[in-house]
């Protein structure tokens, strides 16, 4: 009895020992890289610190003041709304499309999947230098045919009106390889004998089988991609970066670039600062539905 | 005839779409290989009339160090994703399988951490990398994605369902608990551990904010930071020579998803956040 005893706790003393063990590396690039950046975020955001200055002071809650005055952050801000506004619908509902198109082919389906796919795994930046001589307002691929169509070019980058949603075509044109892989699992994942109750019940067009099973069965699937859409959606940078710069007149400027535009360009670092915490409220709420939602989801 | 109508109808949406997504890719490959004078011809040509592949490749690497590019994002992905392992696993071991004080709180930081997106810890990052003197190195491209709170969250998942009996059994013959988590549990877990690598890779060859952020010198440069240097140098102009860069920044990931398509897919349904 006492040998059993005695045997329960050195395996909870090693299980102690080796838990702290197995975790203590993990825990302390968590603080160093995670806890800490953001404790230290916080901070700077009440302060006027700017990088190499040797002192600076408590400003209270000035940077939140001005930039809610800010034109630029509030430009930004909106057109990153606008650009989730577009990104997030076009992305989900267009891979949902695609995904059950692709669902019922055979023989084709592995061939349609890689071409749609393919977008995902593409660099970006490289992919953003080609659109950009794709859309070029006189040269470009795409206004040539729009001419020989008979329409009239246009300049999808340079004029203001389109700057957002020709970022947002191409935004949903890396997606939606994404979402449609994520769809298709789900679609995959649904009972065929569903789809002959409704047959049975004489719902055998399309739109009634996708009303009546497709659509309530994927629920928990189109919410995860639509989360997870926009908060890739709200972290636009990369096309911004290189195909416009925030223009044409700022209107093409959104929050990440103007918060890498004000900390790592003119280094205002207590504003960007205050930026990202902006930045990190508008995520907050999805963020955290991402993580409830993984947290069922992710079973084997 | 109506199947057929209906039939003929989703293929030609699905190829329209493909033509749409191939777009970039094919005037990319075709634009390579064209000279200077036909890429932006009026009417479209597959294969151009003069063969210019050579030219437009030998410009494109005799004026950027693709190749050193290339070799960058190499040692930025494998850095980071050897230790994100190193790191997460036994760290998922421990909060799956072993009872130690803190074991909750943890968790919650793990939870707490995957709300977080990774710009938001760049300012600071930033601000103690320049004063440590340390930008404009491999280590700190790497070092913010050491911890991968993610990769310590799916595998926590996996080795949850690992049978407890077989751990017992090992620790009744007397073995570790290093090496049950090395030699007993990792190699179970191999499909959850595949598809983490893939999104890790994908997630670091492709990002261009960090590397913006902390690379100024252009020997350093990941791929994506490489390819931007490229087209704003005086080269830029040289679509033919761009066109050819932008291939060879893009092969090694695209060629690599055609050669392993089932486990890019299998992972991103496994993982299924970017």
């Amino acid at each position: 009895m006492n040998a059993v005893a005695a045997q329960i706790t050195r395996q909870q003393w090693i299980e102690r020992f080796a838990g702290l063990g197995f975790a203590a590396p993990a825990f302390i690039l968590l603080v160093l890289t995670n806890l800490a950046p953001l404790a230290a975020l916080a901070s700077l955001s009440f302060t006027n610190y700017e990088l190499g200055a040797l002192n600076f002071s408590f400003v209270g809650l000035k940077n939140f003041s001005t930039a809610l005055h800010d034109p630029v952050i509030r430009r930004s801000v909106t057109n990153t709304l606008l650009y989730v506004a577009i990104v997030v619908p076009g992305g989900v509902l267009i891979s949902l499309f695609v995904a059950i198109l692709i669902h019922q082919r055979k023989r084709t389906r592995s061939l349609y999947e890689v071409i749609y796919f393919l977008p995902v795994t593409s660099t970006l930046i490289a992919m953003a230098t080609m659109w950009q001589f794709l859309l070029h307002p006189t040269l470009g691929l795409i206004n040539q045919t729009l001419k020989g169509l008979g329409f009239a070019g246009t300049a999808f980058l340079s004029e203001p009106r389109l700057a957002i949603p020709t970022l947002a075509a191409i935004g949903i044109w890396q997606l939606v390889g994404f979402n449609m892989v994520l769809f298709l699992a789900g679609l995959s994942a649904i009972p065929r004998d569903l789809y002959e109750a409704v047959d049975i019940d004489g719902a055998s067009h399309p739109i009634d089988r996708f009303l009546k099973v497709t659509w309530p069965m994927l629920g928990p699937t189109t919410m995860f991609v639509t989360v997870t859409t926009f908060i890739t959606a709200f972290k636009i940078f990369d096309t911004v970066a290189v195909m416009t710069r925030g223009g044409p007149g700022g209107a093409s400027e959104v929050l990440l670039y103007a918060i890498y535009l004000e900390g790592f360009q003119y280094f205002h670092m207590s504003y960007a600062a205050t930026l990202t915490l902006v930045f990190l409220a508008f995520t907050l709420v999805f963020s955290v539905l991402q993580t409830f939602i993984l947290d069922r989801r992710v079973h084997y | 005839m109506r199947r057929l109508v209906s039939l003929a109808l989703v293929h030609a949406v699905l190829i329209g779409g493909a033509v749409f997504m191939l777009l970039p890719f094919v005037f990319m490959l075709t634009s390579a290989i064209k000279p200077p004078g036909e890429i932006f011809e009026a009417t479209f040509r597959l294969w151009p009339r003069q063969f210019y592949g050579w030219q437009n490749f030998e410009s494109a690497l005799s004026t950027a160090p693709l190749l050193r590019f290339l070799l960058n994002g190499l040692i930025v992905c494998g850095g980071i994703l050897v230790v994100q392992l190193l790191v997460a696993i036994p760290c998922a071991y421990a909060l799956a399988k072993l009872r130690f004080p803190g074991r909750p709180i943890l968790f919650s930081l793990v939870l707490l951490g995957l709300c977080i997106p990774v710009q938001a810890p760049s300012l600071p990052l930033y601000i103690a990398f320049a004063e440590l003197g340390i930008l404009n190195t491999y280590l700190s491209m790497m070092m913010p994605f050491f911890l991968s709170v993610f990769a310590i969250f799916l595998f926590r998942q996996f080795f949850k369902s690992y049978p407890d009996e077989i751990i017992q059994a090992a620790r009744l013959d007397g073995v570790g608990e290093f090496e049950i988590v090395w030699r007993i549990v990792v190699p179970s877990a191999w499909p959850a551990i595949a598809a983490f690598s893939i999104f890790s890779v994908v997630a670091h060859w492709n990002d261009l904010y960090w590397p913006l952020i902390v690379v100024s010198d252009t020997k350093l440069a990941t791929p994506p930071l490489g390819m931007m240097y490229f087209a704003d140098s005086e080269l830029g102009s040289n679509y033919g020579a761009l066109a050819a860069g932008a291939t060879i920044i893009t092969a090694p990931l695209v060629i690599a998803f055609l050669i392993a398509r089932r486990h890019f897919i299998a992972g991103i349904t496994m993982t299924g956040i970017k």
